[in-house]
């Protein structure tokens, strides 16, 4: 039996959407389709339709399903509290399970008939590095993110690091006597594509003179599955992680990534009460260092010239937990930093898991709409806080033709700060 | 169903992947707010008004009925496609044309969002006023088509006062052109004031010509408590006796003000029976001295306490105790009938007391608030609507509140327009002859009844007549 909960167990938050149609202006895929089935309220109707036997999980379904970041800006909003997000989440379940499918993505392949985007993808790998990507664990949620033949070549994606983050560090730094210690749970992007961002939380966590606990066999936050529809494998890695984390009993998990935050400390905690434990130590680094003062110590460094011009971007998964306030104040206390904020900084990046793979042409127009901002904001970095939106700024910036590049508030952070 | 040969025609006309007849789609098109639900046999995407002239044209020829759609945020079913047919949504028409400064014209296509607009205008420095609480997602022609209204109105009135002319499909096809460009324009019947408010009965709009203001340079917002209605209905009268008319008078009853403590937890004293949030926009200098002066006249009114913003922030402070109140609501009850009445401003005490003794009457909760600037009063009345036999009871509230309403000299609806949901009632407030007056425009205009047929006047169901 599944711990996950069914379409059918969201029957009373289904019906508590009213169809007033306020979601219209915050879905971001509304905004480039405009057509009813792909914003929350249609989709909560489909969803409705569905349980009522009205329609059946048929190609068309899977695809309107198919059309959800996952970013949960409707939720947000909603007058109601309809958790839309859950809700589609829960039907991508109940499709690769009705379908037998390994991936939700595959069953998207008969519907899509999309041959544009075919062909450039049988003729990616271009721009991607396959042969270090072999190396990446099956389980990893970039598997899932990035399908063999479904990236776009057209796609800026990262490096895969030749070593990646937790192979170069051991499993426990120690830190002050009188400190805590805080785990790391640094994620599939932070582990394989960006391991400077882990440097730099490690930076910012050994100045406050914590104890840092990197678990290696720490796996997967689940969130790609979760998009993916790919019920079986949340609850492994959740169980995997439970594991992991449950031997030296830190205070905090800290993530660096806003979607591993969302994966492990909300995903994995509706799985049962076992995960509890597990799920409510999450914490983001952002919020922690701010806890921690940071904001304080950073603004008592020796002054430097703002050298910089750095704008912000919220990440969904952030934003939609009200974490807003903490990385901008890290960012204007960092030494050599003028920060600037830009225009639209709470719009989707458009990455939204499986998304940007299935759906990239959508997911690009859902992005060039933060070029503008980016534009006008003359900044010379964009700063964020969620590998997956970096990636997809970056290709946003450069489909653009602007120069910026984005980067991790953390690297911004932990540069002038001193360590031995 | 419809014959396959009208799809063809329709594919014909918009594109092929314009059209579509699965089920999922025909779903996602059978509602709007009211969270009424009928299937249309058919949605269309239209790009433009040639388009749109030719859809109307097969409709007539094959007389299939034609629901127009925008955001579908309509609260009183005006898009919902109650005889199956067709349902034709704007929102491809979804271009600003043109913003002139000069002559402070705009000129937008039906499918924009209204706060959309709104947007582009500030940017040029120019103000469109209308404000309905569903601006972030309805549309201009939704707008226009029920003449929406919102807080703003007491100072600047409501969507029509600012449609200088329009272009609209006749329900027969043809294009025509209302009204214009210019302030003034007195060539011919004012089609343009009578298309505003008709929901979609006798054309779609498919160009709107839009009046723009300077964008005024401050604003300041205040809240204020009261110990009674009367003392708040009072201050909106020596308001405006004081030569100020402010650009928001929103009030909030008590009951209101018990369930958004009670769903919150924000600090709002027991002592207080009653709020008025009190906006005024202009030159600096000459909004701090209203503000002055406003907190001078209430003061004797039985004030319990005022908040006056002095930043952006704290301004968003104050209309935080507004939005919050939609979804306190829900703590009373899960679900609601919201009607929009509208009353002479200063029977509005009269009438709150009326809906408290009706709300007494039923044993239903019923909440009260709105503007009370303009006399439009939103009466929430909260049910469960599991409980059986609770429709049939608060439809008879509802029946008896809009005796009360028009007795006191108000209208049933300020802003959401009739659709289906008031229907039933239009006898209650028009007279037969008015009634008949505006059919007879109807049947002229829309001889094959093809254009939102039954949308508000009901030919053969259940009305209600005034009490004689
Ligand atoms: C949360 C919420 C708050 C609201 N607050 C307010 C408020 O403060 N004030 C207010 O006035 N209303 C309010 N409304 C009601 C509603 O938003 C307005 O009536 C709005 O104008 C409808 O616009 P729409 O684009 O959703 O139109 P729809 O609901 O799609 O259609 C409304 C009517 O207009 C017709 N129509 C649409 N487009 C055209 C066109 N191009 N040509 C001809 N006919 C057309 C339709 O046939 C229908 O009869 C609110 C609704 C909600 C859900
Ligand atoms: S999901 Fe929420 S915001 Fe969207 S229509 Fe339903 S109730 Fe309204
Ligand atoms: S989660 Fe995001 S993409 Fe999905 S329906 Fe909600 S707003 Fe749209």
């Amino acid at each position: 039996m599944s711990k996950q909960k069914k379409l059918a167990d969201y029957k009373e938050e289904i019906e508590q959407c009213v169809k007033c149609g306020a979601c219209q202006a915050h879905c971001p895929v509304f905004a480039e389709n405009k057509k009813e089935s792909v914003v929350a309220r249609g989709k909560v109707a489909l969803a409705h339709a569905l349980l009522e036997q009205e329609v059946e999980l048929d190609e068309r379904m899977i695809a309107d399903m198919s059309q959800c970041l996952l970013c949960g800006s409707c939720f947000d909003k909603c007058p109601n509290l309809v958790p839309t997000d859950e809700i589609i989440a829960a039907a991508r379940r109940e499709i690769t399970e009705k379908h037998g499918l390994t991936t939700f993505g595959k069953g998207l392949t008969t519907v899509l008939k999309h041959p544009r985007l075919m062909s450039a993808l049988a003729k990616s790998g271009k721009a991607f590095s396959w042969l270090l990507f072999k190396q990446v664990p099956e389980k990893s949620g970039l598997h899932l993110r990035f399908p063999a033949p479904f990236v776009s070549q057209d796609r800026t994606i990262p490096a895969i690091a030749a070593k990646p983050f937790r192979e170069r560090h051991p499993e426990f730094i120690p830190g002050d006597r009188d400190k805590p210690t805080v785990a790391f749970f640094t994620g599939c992007m932070v582990n394989h594509m960006y391991p400077q961002i882990g440097e730099a939380v490690l930076k910012s966590l050994r100045f406050l003179g914590m104890n840092v606990l990197i678990p290696h066999e720490q796996g997967c936050c689940g969130l790609p599955a979760v998009s993916a529809g790919d019920g079986a494998t949340v609850e492994e890695l959740a169980e995997r992680n439970r594991q992991a984390f449950s031997r030296r009993e830190p205070d905090v998990i800290l993530t660096a990534c806003a979607s591993c935050n969302v994966g492990m400390g909300k995903h994995f905690k509706e799985l049962g009460p076992e995960f509890e434990k597990l799920g409510s130590r999450v914490k983001d680094i952002n919020v922690f260092l701010v806890e921690q003062g940071l904001v304080e110590k950073l603004a008592a460094l020796p002054k430097k010239e703002p050298s910089e011009r750095v704008t912000y971007h919220d990440p969904c998964h952030l934003r939609t937990q009200k974490i807003t306030r903490e990385p901008r104040a890290l960012l204007q206390a960092s030494p050599g930093v003028r920060y600037i904020e830009m225009e639209g900084a709470d719009r989707c990046c458009g990455l939204g898991g499986t998304f940007s793979v299935y759906h990239y042409d959508t997911s690009k127009k859902i992005g060039a709409r933060k070029a503008p901002g980016i534009a006008e904001s003359k900044a010379d970095l964009v700063a964020s806080a969620c590998p997956g939106c970096m990636m997809q700024l970056q290709d946003t910036i450069n489909h653009a033709g602007l120069e910026q590049r984005v980067i991790h508030v953390l690297e911004l952070v932990a540069r002038d700060l001193e360590t031995d | 169903m419809l014959d396959a040969r009208v799809i063809t025609a329709l594919e014909e006309i918009v594109g092929l992947e314009q059209v579509t007849t699965q089920k999922a789609d025909r779903i996602c098109y059978s509602y709007d707010a009211t969270q009424q639900s009928f299937l249309p046999d058919v949605v269309v995407h239209p790009a433009n008004a040639q388009e749109i002239s030719k859809v109307m044209l097969l409709a007539n020829a094959e007389k299939v009925p034609v629901f127009p759609r925008g955001a579908g945020s309509g609260f009183t079913g005006g898009s919902l496609p109650t005889r199956g047919g067709i349902v034709l949504v704007t929102t491809r028409l979804d271009r600003i044309l043109r913003i002139d400064g000069d002559n402070l014209v705009a000129e937008v296509e039906p499918g924009v969002v209204t706060e959309q607009f709104q947007q582009a205008a500030e940017k040029a420095g120019l103000f469109y006023p209308p404000d309905p609480a569903s601006l972030k997602f309805s549309t201009l022609g939704g707008n226009v088509a029920e003449c929406a209204g919102g807080p703003r109105c007491v100072k600047y009135g409501v969507t029509k006062d600012y449609i200088l002319g329009l272009e609209v499909v006749t329900p027969q096809g043809d294009i025509i052109r209302t009204g214009g460009e210019t302030m003034k324009g007195v060539v011919g019947y004012d089609l343009t004031k009578l298309m505003c408010g008709s929901e979609g009965t006798l054309g779609i709009i498919t160009r709107i010509v839009i009046k723009l203001l300077p964008l005024p340079e401050a604003k300041k917002t205040m809240l204020v408590l009261f110990d009674s209605i009367d003392g708040a209905a009072q201050a909106v009268s020596e308001i405006t006796r004081a030569k100020i008319i402010p650009t928001t008078l929103e009030f909030m009853d008590a009951t209101t003000i018990d369930c958004v403590r009670k769903a919150t937890g924000l600090d709002l004293p027991e002592t207080a029976k009653a709020v008025l949030i009190i906006e005024v926009d202009g030159e600096q200098g000459m909004i701090e001295r209203q503000a002055q002066r406003i907190l001078e006249v209430v003061r004797p009114l039985g004030v319990v306490e005022t908040r006056v913003a002095d930043t952006a922030a704290e301004s968003e402070e104050i209309w935080k105790v507004r939005r919050l109140v939609s979804p306190s609501l829900r703590k009373v009850n899960p679900d609601k009938f919201n009607e929009d009445i509208c009353v002479p401003r200063s029977k509005v005490p009269e009438m709150i007391r009326r809906v408290e003794a009706i709300a007494e009457k039923y044993a239903i909760p019923i909440v009260n608030f709105g503007h009370a600037g303009d006399g439009n009063i939103h009466v929430n009345i909260m049910v469960d609507k599991k409980q059986p036999g609770i429709e049939e009871k608060a439809e008879a509230a509802i029946e008896e509140i809009f005796a009360a309403t028009l007795e006191l000299g108000g209208t049933m609806s300020g802003e959401h327009g009739v659709g289906i949901t008031k229907a039933p009632y239009i006898p209650m407030e028009l007279d037969p002859a008015a009634v008949a007056y505006m059919k007879a425009i109807k049947r002229t205009l829309d001889p094959n009844n093809v254009l939102n047929p039954g949308k508000i006047f009901l030919e053969d169901e259940k009305t209600f007549h005034r009490a004689s």
